[in-house]
Formats: structure tokens, sequence, C-alpha cells
């Protein structure tokens, strides 16, 4: 059956019935417009917050640890030996030859590497006592690995070397002991007497548990207050790219025996919720398109009732039942068409209103914008689920409609 | 010999529901091409659902339905929507004129379905049936701005396009003056001397006595056969070969 015909038909009705077309139309557009809004919006705030992580943190950490304890050579050696709970009086910590094992990753890493010192600290000024995480780190190699020189608020990473015992700590921290830069804090392990640190900066990550609980040395400050004189206990890595670091965490895992842990498995956790919210986003937003395509199934209902007459007539005249079908679902799918243009500037007109709202992020702490994320594939993905939605929402009346025999409606009309 | 142009052998239709009724109770037929038949009887005897069933617009119970050479009994409802479309033309009592289209897109309709001719033999063809049924100042017109004879006479045009072997109109004067129903007739008439086959079912006798044999209907079954005085001699041998 020539579609032009089909076409023709299904143009004039939607064309004649101009208030059931606009009906149609405003449904879908609805839907549409309401689905892109919510994408760009959980979908912009999500990567804004994974941004901020992936920007604060290493994308890959090696620690000076295994990922499963070494088994004993007796164990090795002799099927009928077990042994449990066996301390490992080799197991020094430390990562051994942290400088060869650098060398040899920035061979093929596609980013860099630098050594750290991880150790926990209580830093105390005037009666306020924080235990914090303290990261010492070297200042002419940290810019490789990590942005913390780009959200520096006041001093510099090189203002390290310029004290005795600087540190650098968190705008939340700084706020929370009322330090400001320059002054003196005491340092210590909770074990040995504090000594006294000068505050050469103050940084702000964006992420408050970062802010509020993280502070930088001198390797040699953290080495000291950890009590482990030339130990280097982590090696950060900074990728180009860090949608690869599980890959490349494996590798370098593989290659030095410690355990080396990727931002997303690190951050496992927040990744699992986000999926699931994820899937809820996806089914509100499913369910918005069906729902804007009942309006559909009622408009395409009410015009093969109407219509019967006319379907009697053509299934009549010799044309196919499946022909007439098509002719209904046709005008759905035009109306699902225009609907789903004005869905999506509708979708983009909320989207920018949204971004001008600015709130608190608990998070962060700070009042930002509303983050909305603009992708073409919010609009191709509502507009081809729309017109999937209107296909079928048309196609149960005109299946209904067009199998009706013509003679119970021509001996009717008579 | 004249060559039959629709035959029925053993037509039965039943229709079942809380009690079985039977619409059509055995009716055997033959009609020869360029034939005029008219089928009369009384309300409710079966005649418009005789012609339902030639036009393949429904399916008999029992027996075989030949058009033009070709048993349709095992045809699929497919197969059947593509004979009514090539070899028949429907005429009803109401003319059944898409509404929001003008006359001459109704008659293009079939034409279109059909999908055999260029855009442009399908308007000259559109435009000679509406003009040689005058209604060539009309075709731009909606159904709703013709009268109701010209309404029937678009829907003859409709019945015409895709030159079928077999007219097939049910009432198709029955709602018309006098005047149209003369035109109409008139029409119906002259289709039949060009040569295509035409079976109406028709209330009014005298219309009924102008066509070349008229078949009256009792409880579904034919009572009586008449010929028209001249009726042509070729058409009676035909029929009596095969009733």
């Amino acid at each position: 059956m020539a579609t032009n015909l089909l076409l023709s038909i299904a143009w004039t009705h939607v064309t004649t019935r101009v208030r059931q077309t606009l009906v149609g139309m405003f449904g879908v557009a609805m839907g549409v417009g309401f689905t892109i809004m919510m994408a760009g919006l959980m979908q912009g705030s999500q990567i804004d917050f994974l941004r901020q992580l992936v920007d604060t943190m290493p994308h890959v950490t090696v620690d000076d640890e295994r990922r499963s304890i070494p088994s004993q050579p007796a164990d090795q050696e002799y099927a009928a030996v077990a042994m449990s709970n066996v301390a490992n009086v080799n197991q020094r910590p430390g990562i051994k030859y942290p400088d060869t094992i650098m060398t040899s990753l920035r061979s093929w890493l596609p980013g860099d590497v630098a050594p750290s010192v991880k150790t926990t600290a209580i830093i105390d000024h005037g009666g306020g006592r924080v235990g914090v995480t303290l990261t010492g780190i070297d200042p002419r190699l940290e810019a490789h690995v990590s942005k913390l020189a780009s959200q520096m608020l006041e001093g510099q990473l090189t203002d390290l070397s310029r004290a005795a015992n600087g540190i650098i700590i968190g705008e939340a921290l700084a706020e929370k002991l009322a330090v400001k830069n320059g002054n003196t804090v005491l340092l210590g392990s909770g074990e040995e007497t504090p000594i006294s640190a000068t505050v050469v900066g103050i940084f702000r990550s964006g992420l408050k548990r970062v802010d509020e609980g993280q502070i930088y040395s001198l390797i040699g400050l953290a080495q000291t207050i950890m009590g482990q004189s030339g130990i280097i206990n982590q090696l950060r890595i900074r990728l180009d790219d860090p949608l690869i670091a599980q890959k490349v965490a494996t590798r370098v895992e593989a290659q030095v025996g410690y355990k080396s842990v990727s931002w997303q498995e690190a951050n496992s956790d927040l990744l699992s919720a986000f999926a699931t919210r994820d899937f809820i986003v996806l089914t509100v937003m499913g369910a918005m398109l069906l729902s804007s395509s009942f309006a559909t199934y009622n408009i395409i209902s009410t015009i093969t009732h109407e219509k019967r007459h006319d379907i009697a007539i053509m299934k009549s005249l010799g044309m196919r039942e499946y022909s007439v079908r098509r002719i209904f679902i046709l005008e759905s799918m035009m109306m699902g068409s225009v609907g789903i243009l004005f869905g999506w500037l509708l979708g983009y007109l909320l989207c920018y209103a949204w971004s001008l709202i600015t709130i608190f992020n608990p998070l962060t702490g700070a009042t930002v914008p509303l983050q909305i994320y603009y992708s073409p594939m919010h609009y191709i993905a509502s507009g081809a689920v729309a017109i999937l939605c209107c296909s079928v929402a048309a196609f149960f009346p005109a299946r209904k409609a067009t199998r009706v025999h013509p003679v119970e409606i021509i001996r009717g009309a008579s | 010999m004249t060559e039959i142009a629709l035959q029925v052998v053993g037509l039965v239709r039943r229709v079942q529901g809380v009690i079985s009724h039977t619409l059509v109770d055995g009716i055997d037929l033959a009609v020869p091409k360029g034939e005029f038949l008219a089928i009369t009887g009384p309300s409710g005897s079966g005649k418009s659902s005789l012609l339902y069933l030639l036009g393949l617009l429904d399916a008999p119970t029992e027996g075989e339905i030949i058009i033009c050479g070709q048993p349709t009994s095992k045809l699929s409802e497919t197969e059947r929507a593509d004979v009514r479309l090539t070899k028949c033309g429907f005429v009803f009592q109401f003319h059944f004129l898409l509404p929001e289209f003008t006359a001459l897109e109704n008659v293009l309709l079939p034409m279109r379905a059909h999908g055999v001719m260029s855009a442009k033999d399908m308007n000259e063809r559109a435009m000679s049936l509406l003009t040689s049924l005058g209604l060539g100042e009309q075709t731009g017109k909606r159904p709703n701005q013709l009268s109701g004879g010209q309404r029937q006479r678009v829907a003859l045009a409709r019945a015409l396009a895709n030159r079928p072997e077999i007219i097939v109109a049910d009432e198709p004067t029955g709602n018309l003056d006098t005047a149209s129903t003369e035109q109409v007739f008139g029409i119906l008439r002259d289709i039949a001397d060009r040569g295509q086959t035409v079976v109406v079912v028709t209330h009014d006798a005298a219309l009924a006595a102008r066509a070349d044999r008229r078949i009256h209907i009792v409880d579904g079954k034919i009572h009586e056969t008449t010929f028209r005085g001249d009726h042509k001699p070729e058409v009676a041998a035909a029929v009596g070969t095969a009733e």
C-alpha cells in the first residue's frame, strides 16, 4: 500500500482535528521537556561531584600493602601443613625501592607518579584538637599528580620548603581551629611529643571531608610524625584520562605487587549509590514519558472511534487491515514528532532556568549554581522513547478499531 | 460463450448467537459479464447479506464464490482485500465518502491504494470519471458541500476508479430523491451496457424491473428469477447453464 496515501490520510486527520492534535502534542512535549530537565539536573550534579572527587584525589594510589596476605613457605611446600594467624616478621612498613618503581612506571604511564607518606596526626591549636590525615609530599612533583596547587587560597606549595615544619591545611579545618595562614599549631601522632608546625597555606578542594580532614607537609615532616624515617608508603598516580584508572591500577598492581587502588575502587560505594540513583531516575523518566503517551492513547482511541465509518469503507475498498492500522500509528507519530520538538525546546528552557538557581551544597559546603549537564543524548533518548511510546499507545486502539468487520459498521450505518 | 463474472455455488451464511440464524441459505447463482442483476426482497430476507458475500466483504459459512474465474473460499483476508481492490467496486446506501477529502481525492483513493498508475494518470482518470458523471465543477468540494445525489455519484466514480469487473451496490438510491435516483440508476445501467457487471440490491420494484435480471430473495433463498423482456439472449443462456 502506498505510504504516501497513508501519510496523506493521517496528515488530513491530524490537521482537521486541531484541538485533539494540540492536546496530544502538549502531553508529549511535557513528558519530553521534563525528562530532559531531570536528566540534565541529575547528571549535572553527579558529574560535578565526580569531577571534584577526581580532581581532589589521585587517580591511582599504590599503598605499601598486599591485596592478600602472602602464604608461608611451608604452606607452599607441604600440602599437609596448615598455618593460620602467622605474623609475617619480614614485613616492614613502606614501599621498597620507590624510586626504581617510579622510574619503571613513568616509562609507560599515561600520566605521572609522585611519592608520598600518608599517616594520621592530631593537630592542636587554641585548645582545639582534631584528628587529620597528613600526607607528606614533594612540592615539585605534587603539581603533576594533584590539583592542590590550583586549589590554594593562600600560600603556595613551595612555601612548605621555606618554613620549618610547614603545613598546608584545608579551609574548613582552618575555620574549625580558627587558624590563619602563618599561625603555629602543634602536630603530633598522639604517642610522641607534639612538634610545632607553621601553617604556610590554605586550600579549598570543594569536598568538605577533604577540606576538614586532610593536611599536607613535606615528606620529611610526615616521616617524623610517623616515626619512620626514610619511608615512602604511598605512590600517587595521576592519569591524562581518569576513566582508564581501573585498567592502569590492575597493571600497576601486577607489575609492582603492592595494592593499587583506582579512584573508582576507592569510591565504589559512592558509585554504586550513583548507579542506584541512575536507575531510579531512569525509571521516573520512563514513567513520565509513559504517562504522556496516555494522552496519545486517548486521542487515538477517540479518533478511531469517530473514524469507524472511514475504517469500514477503506477496508471495503480493499485497503488491508495493517495499512489502515498504520494510518493511526502515523497520526500518533506525527503528533509525537511535533510534540518532541516542542519538548526539546521546553527541556532546554527548563534546564536554563534551573541553572540560574543557586543552592547550598552540604557536600562542598558552598552555595553554587545548580549544575546542569547538556547532552544531545538526553534529547535523542527522550525523543526516541517518546516516539516509541506514541507508536505503542496508538497501536492498541488502532488494532482494535481496524479489526472490526466492515459489514458491522456498514449495516449499523444503514 | 459468455464469460461468467461472478458465480456462487451452495452459498450459506449463518450467524451464531443465542439463536443461530441463517442469512443466506444455499444460493447458486451465475452472473455473466456485463449483466445488470437486481436483488430484491423484503427486509431481513438476506439480500444485503448475499451482496456482502458477493463482494467479499463477508465470508460464507459454506459454499464457494468465484470472481472472474478465481475461487475465493481459500483466500486469506489480505488476498480478499486485494480482490476487492482490483475486481470489485462498492456503492452503499450511505455514500461513505471520507469527509475530510474532496470529491477528487475520494475518487483517487482506490487508485492510490492500488498504486499501479502514475499520479498524472490517476488524476486524469479521476477527473474524467467525475466529469462523465456530471461533477466536473465539483471536484474540489468536500462531501458536506455536495447534494445527496452528487455524493452518490462521487461514490460511483470511486467505485469505478480501478476499472473493476463487478460493481456491487447496496440500495444506492435509498436516500435519494426521484431525480437523483433516476440519474444514478441510469449511470448503473450505462456501466452494465459498457460491459461491466452490476449487482444491485434495491427495494424499488420499478428500478429492479430495468435490470437484465431480477432475483427475489425470501428467507435467504432465491424465490423467483425474472428476466427483462429484452434481455440479452446470451445472458439467459449463460445463466441457464450455470444455475
